[in-house]
């Protein structure tokens, strides 16, 4: 099975975000990035299914040079090779654009399976991986919690809300988005760490691709939300705050 | 505007968020003066849209096929696509599902246009629709334009308008319309299975008054005894978001969100829970809630009506003690 799994790189969780001025984005300068979490599972069912199947397994990642840096991360964890789309404005793009400028880089690699995960921990879009599948001709199917691959089907475990499931069967090949949880993703190893550094990764530059610039949205700006309600903030040593707080509770919430 | 809103329904049953977002498209179309078509899609549903009919709509159309009784991402994107070609709107608006994450965005590009997800709010300044979502986690918000022709397409997030706001229709009853769509069973490339339920859903969290609940802020599976203590000492049910469960920490069932259960307690303490959207839409129904995080900028203090930010290993057990002494 050729398998090509889509890694976005993204600021990491406790990074404090600053907005920049205008509201455009937010200060990359002092924050550190890591792999988006929801793909970090789709890189392991990637993983998963190349040591059950045999084949290969791709690396996508698009974004600034940085972008490398997940890409290194995944082939240290057992991928093959990798293709980094560069674009240094990135975060510019729609979400329609991002997916046909991936669908672009990829359509000749003729992957069976193409795996995102469900959303990315910044923009939160979202659609990666349903946009790749129309824009590539695939069938697809989103929020996987199991995989079974027979000859040229699979058979799949869909998430629904509240607790419920579904199977669905797709022929290959196709474009699935992975849920968060379906599987507990490995640690890289000082010997795949080092097995990286031989392994390629090819440059695309995504301006090179052709996609027309026809942005279907623009982020006018971000900011910090408005507090819907009005927190009450308790404060004092961790004794004084116990005590308050369950007070309030009482008397003034009246909740327990 | 000219807006069509497509309902949600599996087996006959409405996904409750379908009049969450009639709601927000009832509103918008009073500030654009617009009209609005109400779209039910399935098989054997014409009860529903006959249901719908009874609220503040032009008109409802009854999309029914054989091949759209079970969902797929190709049935119902190529019934759709028709509909909207006929319809022609300018704006299609969607309860934000997981049906709907699953097809919306093929629906948009399959007709070269984009579609503005998980939205939790609108505004209209000015002559301008503008789309509220969150981005980071919830940690900020951002405005979102569409640009250049329409049919639009956006999708509301659960618990982002009131269902029980939904204006009835002035004159009884609108007008329900059969549209027939061109379904062939070879373009339906998914095969659609059984649906099921998995955990045993032992625990009704939804009837507990009060709820403790744990997010990654508690760190390691080792530390979860220490928000039992609490919940024990105030007589509460334990309960966690996504991760928690992912890992195994806290059983599925215990999971509140939209994957999880809603609950709508007395008291909801958050302890190390962020607040992201798809816990927050599961929990924001409760009358109390108070949340403990490191993080003064979380997003759950955004709702939350008491705010400790510190250290939940430090706090919880003053409060184990607080609640202890006075038992």
């Amino acid at each position: 099975m050729k398998i090509g799994v889509c890694v976005k790189q993204v600021p990491a969780k406790d990074a404090p975000l600053a907005i920049v001025d205008g509201g455009a984005w937010i200060r990359e300068s002092d924050i550190g990035f890591e792999t988006n979490e929801p793909d970090g599972f789709a890189l392991e069912e990637a993983l998963r299914l190349k040591e059950k199947h045999g084949g290969e397994v791709v690396a996508i990642s698009m974004g600034p040079e940085r972008a490398k840096q997940t890409i290194k991360e995944a082939l240290a964890k057992g991928a093959d090779r990798g293709i980094h789309v560069s674009d240094p404005n990135f975060f510019k793009l729609d979400p329609l654009s991002s997916a046909r400028s991936l669908a672009a880089a990829l359509k000749n690699e003729n992957f069976d399976l193409i795996l995102t995960g469900l959303q990315s921990d910044d923009q939160g879009f979202g659609q990666t991986g349903v946009l790749l599948a129309e824009l590539l001709g695939r069938p697809h199917a989103t929020i996987i919690m199991a995989i079974e691959v027979v000859e040229n089907h699979m058979k799949l475990k869909r998430e629904l809300e509240a607790g419920w499931f579904q199977h669905v069967e797709l022929p290959l090949p196709a474009v699935l988005s992975i849920q968060s949880g379906i599987n507990k993703p490995r640690y890289a190893t000082l010997k795949g760490i080092m097995a990286a550094k031989k392994k390629e990764i090819a440059a695309v530059d995504r301006a090179s691709l052709g996609v027309p610039d026809a942005p279907t949205q623009k982020v006018e700006r971000i900011y910090v939300p408005q507090k819907t309600k009005k927190t009450e903030f308790i404060t004092g040593s961790p004794k004084e705050i116990a005590a308050k707080l369950v007070e309030k509770l009482r008397h003034e919430a009246r909740v327990l | 505007m000219k807006i069509l809103l497509v309902t949600e329904q599996r087996e006959g049953k409405w996904t409750g968020v379908s009049f969450e977002t009639l709601v927000a498209a009832q509103q918008i179309v009073q500030h654009t003066k617009g009209s609005l078509t109400g779209v039910v899609i399935g098989k054997g549903v014409a009860p529903l849209a006959d249901q719908l009919a009874a609220y503040q709509l032009d008109e409802v159309l009854l999309v029914e096929h054989d091949l759209l009784d079970k969902y797929t991402p190709d049935g119902f994107s190529l019934a759709l696509k028709q509909v909207i070609e006929s319809v022609k709107p300018d704006l299609v608006l969607f309860p934000h599902t997981y049906q709907v994450r699953d097809f919306a965005p093929k629906l948009a590009a399959s007709m070269n246009k984009g579609m503005i997800g998980d939205c939790i709010d609108y505004r209209y300044e000015n002559g301008k629709l503008i789309f509220v979502r969150q981005m980071f986690q919830g940690r900020t918000s951002a405005d979102v334009v569409f640009t250049g022709e329409g049919p639009w397409i956006a999708s509301f997030q659960a618990s982002a308008f009131r269902a029980d706001l939904a204006a009835k229709h002035a004159g009884g009853k609108a007008p329900v319309k059969s549209v027939a769509v061109d379904l062939k069973p070879e373009q339906i490339r998914t095969k659609p299975l059984e649906l099921f339920r998995e955990a045993k859903q032992a625990v009704d969290l939804t009837a507990a008054p009060l709820l403790v609940s744990v997010g990654r802020g508690i760190k390691a599976p080792e530390n979860i005894a220490l928000a039992e203590k609490l919940a024990k000492a105030m007589h509460a049910e334990i309960c966690a978001s996504r991760p928690i469960c992912d890992e195994g920490w806290l059983p599925m069932d215990r999971q509140i969100g939209s994957s999880g259960q809603t609950v709508a307690p007395k008291l909801y303490l958050a302890l190390g829970i962020s607040g992201a959207i798809q816990h927050v839409v599961g929990m924001k129904g409760a009358r109390t809630i108070a949340a403990i995080n490191k993080d003064q900028n979380a997003p759950i203090f955004e709702i939350a009506d008491y705010g400790i930010v510190g250290d939940l290993f430090e706090i919880v057990p003053a409060l184990i003690e607080e609640f202890e002494k006075s038992a």
